[in-house]
């Protein structure tokens, strides 16, 4: 996957002036489309400098655009114990199964894929909370694959999660500001003002009352609680949010809040984020670009625009023709909206395989309505199939047309479906 | 099934080769000279080293322990006579094999540890699942509050209480005693049933409490408001589709309180006089018996991982999700 | 209730059971209370719906809306003990509230049937799925232990599990996810019943095997004629399966229409605001969401008059000022409509302002609150 790597030298790759021809923006200047410093009074560039002691790449922010984690052919198994008489590894859930990507500076990266496909795993390797089976990740040039903890410490306040569960992530006997603190106390960082005064202009980046501070978790909703979780994860200002499903337990109308909150603080603060989710929608309207997973890899990636109306893998397709619209799904599915094409329809038939056991080749192919013998014997390569946009890579050998628009034909596979469907043809 | 047992099996071995090693290292560097005990009061030391020698403990203890081992898979002779596999050794105090002893005192503990937990489980899944059922209401407190206070009654403190009551002072009950239950059931009945229930009112009053709350949290379970949704009656939904996913913790705590019941059992025993491994123990302490004391140890401590293996077999046969491998 | 039906339900062909002989549920001013410590939660207040055989309605709302509580409440699942049910429930002309227990258990899973939402933890670890499907049809119908058997394997054929013989034999955690939501689909309608509530039958399912399940379900209504009260908190999902639409706000039905007219043309700001904040793949992405400010008021202690009225940028248009909004409860109409003090114009044209469509007649009518991301957040943190 060569087309997503970074051409420059690996090491201190944009920080050394000589090599780098544009000159590398002063410590707090503006990064991304919109000023860095968004996040109080107090600024970034505080934080930013108290946090140099600990690293040198710190002092320098990447330039919007440049690669800032980058994975190659990752893989993460988990092993599955067994045998007689003794146990001992007699499987692996293949979690993961070589995975290529790399997130830029301040743009945030969709990852997108059912239950069971590996996004969240591929999150946790990234943020360097699992330790990587095979394949190799680096941050800002320097390889964080099987670094310790001591090498780690540099890197980790740069890198930050937010999870999917905003009851079960917060620590229901500390206080709002105590939980918001602790990053600061455990990276024993003083910023200018105090660290109270730091966590109540991080509780008002995030819209949260900062006359709030004394209180506990269980005072606030559901969406509250994860924008505390959001400024947990700001304290640090870190260069990358790994967001692992931040708005799936909310609902709809809370949802929107924490979505565009998001959306501001990549805009303001120029923080790239890794956005897991299953919510195709979602990540849409958050995601600059967009990678789908299937059975522990990807099986496309690209621009936003480019995945979600050109998508070329079968099971993008799929995926997209699933979602169910309140605007477009009005009909039933069977006529699109006035002036508007109506989609195409296409119903996989089961489940995703099991991870332990995949399917050889093309991992999509037991599903797939276009599977021939190629697939089962060649694992397709992640490249840019013939008619796709620049950066917009395919796993497949028979990749499909790049348009979203009804097909002759839906493709059916379920056979119950197909039989209902059959039965009342017949029957009118 | 078979695999699950032969690596069970394979794990008991290792486990009671540690506890047979601790143990016996414990008790034969005691400073106490059990020959000079045995040996009386106009001891020689040529006398001395002629006991000690019978009593197979005039080597280092390595050596014994190793000797010790083989005996019980090989056997072995001493002195005063030969010792079949599985030879636990010689008592020191009357010079019977230890293996008989045991084996002549078990049927009273298995009596009364089996005849207990059958009368705790019954009594205590019955009520606790009667004040689930109940939730709320008068039984419900009743029954919650009056395990409560059993659950304080030591075995020690109730059972001469208990003899005073229901043997002299009404004679509801004959004295407390073990025939064999092969000779006379009724008799094994009648002699077992004031100390079986003496021995089960804490355990009683603790299954109370677990099932009435396993039996609880099961009623609120999702699959149970589906059965309730299918049109199942009441007492369908109770007894078929919550009772049986209560009993898994309560088989868990069994497993664990295993050990208790045999330590019961034995405190029993002492209370009421019973001639039961238990007794064998403290017996066997006073008189510095150690191959007795050895002995007993080792054979409780076999039965309790054996019944730990059957009660992790149970499991399968409760919940179709546990695989035994 | 006159509801005009969709065109593309209509073309599917019309259902075996003719809809218009009267409505085979109907729910009269439900309320349903439930006694905590803290004091009464008003879960439900005064719901009314009817539904015909053979359609869908599909109850849309937020968490506390009151949607589960009420498919609860048609089955009669509430512990009577913490919760009392009052209003006037009729199925199939028969009166549910106020019957007997014994009644209930022969109209539950029989004549009403309900799936839910977890399928892994709805169906019974400690039984197979033969043994659950044939359960409640041996109930209901007195069948033998081989025909009931026999039966579950029909149903899990029809619901489209291979091998049904042999899958009939094994345990829930045997099968995937999608494989045991059809499962509960079979189990559920194991009896042909008249009613059948799916309540997020598919929230935990993956989103190619949720539009699986919805099409099998549509499918299955079909063949049956069965009337389906589909509860969700997804939009795009009635979008696509339900005929009518009943949006729920703190207990209270807010709006109710035909799926077209609701999703295409809604009256109640709530509705807006729904529609508004849900990410869709047609929108234009670069622009921010527009979420409801605020959150759902807490039914311990519901706001007066309008349940919606705290996060509502309209009571200022309304006539009679803005303090009718809090101070008089709108009532829902029948037919067509939604509980809300603004004029049937000023509704019809506030989605048009929201929608920002081009050429709306009156789009001016209502100004559509300048509402930035920040702004709406910051009003959330000062509550």
């Amino acid at each position: 996957m060569t087309h997503e790597r970074d051409p420059r030298p690996a090491e201190g790759a944009g920080r050394g002036p000589a090599p780098d021809p544009a000159p590398p923006p002063a410590p707090g200047a503006p990064t991304g489309p919109g000023p860095r410093a968004g996040s109080g009074t107090a600024g970034p560039s505080s934080g930013t400098a108290s946090r140099t002691a600990g690293s040198a790449e710190g002092a320098v922010p990447p330039r919007a655009g440049e690669p800032l984690i980058t994975a190659e052919g990752l893989v993460k198994h988990f092993p599955v114990l067994g045998g007689f008489p003794f146990r001992r590894q007699v499987g692996a859930v293949r979690a993961v199964d070589g995975v290529d990507l790399t997130v830029r500076a301040g743009e945030t990266f969709g990852l997108v894929g059912e239950s069971g496909c590996g996004k969240s795993t591929t999150g946790r390797l990234l943020a360097r909370l699992l330790e990587p089976t095979a394949g190799r990740i680096r941050y800002r040039g320097r390889d964080i694959t099987h670094a310790s903890r001591k090498e780690l410490t540099p890197v980790r306040p740069e890198i930050q999660m937010v999870f999917q569960d905003p009851y079960a992530s917060l620590n229901p006997r500390q206080t709002v500001g105590t939980i918001v603190r602790s990053p600061l106390e455990v990276a024993g960082i003083e910023p200018p003002g105090g660290r109270e005064r730091r966590v109540r202009e991080l509780l008002e980046t995030v819209g949260l009352n900062p006359e709030h501070y004394n209180r506990f978790p269980h005072e606030f909703s559901g969406g509250q609680r994860q924008r505390i979780g959001i400024a947990r994860a700001l304290a640090l200002e870190p260069r990358l949010i790994v967001a692992d499903e931040p708005v799936s337990a909310l609902d709809v109308s809370i949802q929107a809040q924490v979505v565009n909150l998001l959306r501001r603080l990549q805009r303001d603060l120029g923080i790239a984020f890794l956005f897991i989710a299953h919510d195709l929608a979602v990540v849409r309207h958050v995601s600059q670009r967009v990678a789908v997973m299937y059975l522990g890899r990807i099986v496309e990636v690209g621009d936003r625009d480019s995945v979600y109306t050109g998508p070329r893998h079968p099971y993008t397709h799929a995926l997209l023709s699933a979602v169910p619209e309140a605007a477009t799904g009005v009909a039933a599915g069977r006529e699109g909206p006035e002036g508007r094409p109506r989609k195409e329809r296409i119903r996989l038939a089961g489940d995703v395989p099991s991870p332990v056991d995949p399917p050889s080749g093309c991992r999509f192919r037991t599903r797939c309505w276009k599977a021939r013998e190629k697939c089962a014997a060649e694992v397709p390569p992640l490249v840019r199939a013939a008619g796709s946009r620049e950066g917009h890579l395919t796993a497949c050998h028979f990749p499909e047309e790049p348009s979203v628009t009804a097909r002759a034909e839906d493709v059916v596979l379920d056979p119950a479906l197909a039989a209902a469907e059959g039965s009342q043809d017949t029957a009118r | 099934m078979l695999r699950f047992l032969v690596r069970r099996s394979l794990g008991a071995l290792v486990i009671l080769l540690i506890i047979s090693a601790l143990t016996f290292f414990l008790f034969y560097s005691i400073p106490r000279d059990p020959a000079l005990l045995a040996c009386g009061k106009n001891c020689t030391p040529e006398a001395l080293e002629v006991v000690r020698r019978n009593m197979g403990i005039d080597q280092p203890v390595p050596a014994q322990y190793w000797e010790y081992m083989t005996g019980i898979l090989l056997g072995r002779d001493y002195a005063v006579g030969p010792c079949p596999a599985p030879c636990l050794g010689y008592s020191f105090v009357d010079n019977t094999p230890v293996w008989e002893t045991i084996l002549d005192r078990f049927p009273t503990t298995v009596s009364l540890a089996v005849g207990g937990a059958a009368v705790f489980l019954t009594v205590g899944l019955a009520t606790g699942m009667l004040a689930a059922a109940r939730r709320g209401t008068v039984v419900d407190k009743v029954l919650s509050s009056g395990s409560l206070v059993l659950s304080s009654m030591q075995i020690y403190f109730v059972g001469p209480l208990a003899i005073a009551l229901f043997v002299y002072q009404l004679g509801w009950l004959s004295q407390p005693r073990y025939v064999e239950l092969t000779e006379d059931p009724a008799g094994w009945f009648a002699g077992l049933l004031l100390p079986w229930c003496v021995l089960s009112i804490i355990f009683t009053a603790n299954y109370t409490r677990m099932a009435r709350s396993t039996m609880i949290e099961q009623l609120q379970e999702d699959h149970v408001r589906t059965a309730r949704a299918k049109g199942m009656a009441r007492r369908t939904v109770f007894f078929r589709h919550a009772w049986r996913g209560s009993l898994i913790p309560i088989v868990t705590i069994f497993g664990v309180d295993l050990g208790s019941l045999f330590g019961g059992a034995m405190i029993t025993e002492f209370t009421f006089t019973l001639p039961g491994l238990g007794r064998l123990a403290v017996e066997s302490v006073t008189n510095t018996n150690l191959p007795m004391l050895m002995g007993v140890m080792l054979f409780a401590a076999t039965a309790i991982i054996l019944c730990n293996i059957v009660v992790d077999a149970v499991y399968a046969l409760i919940d179709p999700r546990v695989r035994l491998a | 209730m006159t509801i005009p039906t969709t065109p593309g339900r209509e073309a599917a062909g019309p259902a075996p059971a003719a809809p218009g002989d009267g409505p085979f549920l109907s729910v009269t001013d439900l309320r349903v209370r439930f006694t905590t410590e803290d004091g009464p939660v008003r879960a439900v207040d005064g719901l009314s719906f009817t539904l015909e055989r053979g359609r869908t309605l599909g109850i849309v709302g937020e968490s506390g809306s009151g949607k589960s509580v009420t498919s609860l409440a048609i089955l009669g699942l509430h512990d009577p003990r913490t919760t009392t049910v009052s209003g006037r429930i009729r199925l199939g002309g028969r009166e549910v509230t106020g019957a007997r227990e014994r009644d209930l258990e022969r109209l539950r899973g029989n004549t009403m049937s309900m799936i839910f939402q977890d399928p892994l933890t709805a169906l019974s670890p400690y039984h197979t799925i033969g043994r659950q499907i044939a359960e409640p049809y041996r109930k209901h119908t007195g069948a033998s232990k081989r025909a009931a058997r026999e039966r579950a394997v029909e149903m899990l054929a029809k619901v489209g599990i291979p091998r049904p013989r042999l899958r009939a034999g094994d345990y829930p955690h045997q099968f995937s996810g999608g494989m045991r939501q059809r499962a509960m689909i079979a189990m559920a309608l194991v009896c042909d019943p008249g009613l059948l509530i799916a309540d997020e039958p598919t929230t935990a399912l993956d989103v190619t095997v949720q539009a699986q399940i919805l099409d099998l379900l549509g499918e299955l209504q079909q063949e049956s004629g069965t009337a389906i009260v589909l509860i969700t908190h997804d939009l795009g999902v009635v979008a696509g399966a339900a005929d009518n639409i009943l949006v729920m706000y703190a207990g209270r039905a807010v709006e109710r229409g035909s799926a077209a007219e609701v999703l295409g043309a809604p009256r109640h700001p709530y509705t807006w605001g729904l529609l508004r904040s849900t990410p869709d793949l047609d929108s234009d992405p670069d622009e921010p969401l527009r979420p409801i400010p605020g959150t759902p008021p807490s039914l311990l202690a519901p706001p007066p008059g309008c349940p919606f009225h705290p996060r509502c940028a309209f009571p200022p248009r309304v006539a009679g000022g803005p303090g009718r909004c809090s101070a008089e409860r709108p009532e829902l109409p029948e037919g067509r409509g939604a509980a809300c003090h603004l004029t049937a114009d000023q509704q019809r044209a506030g989605w048009s302002a929201e929608a920002g469509r081009a050429g709306a007649t009156g789009s001016a009518s209502v100004p559509v609150p300048a509402d930035g991301g920040a702004d709406l957040l910051r009003k959330e943190g000062d509550r």
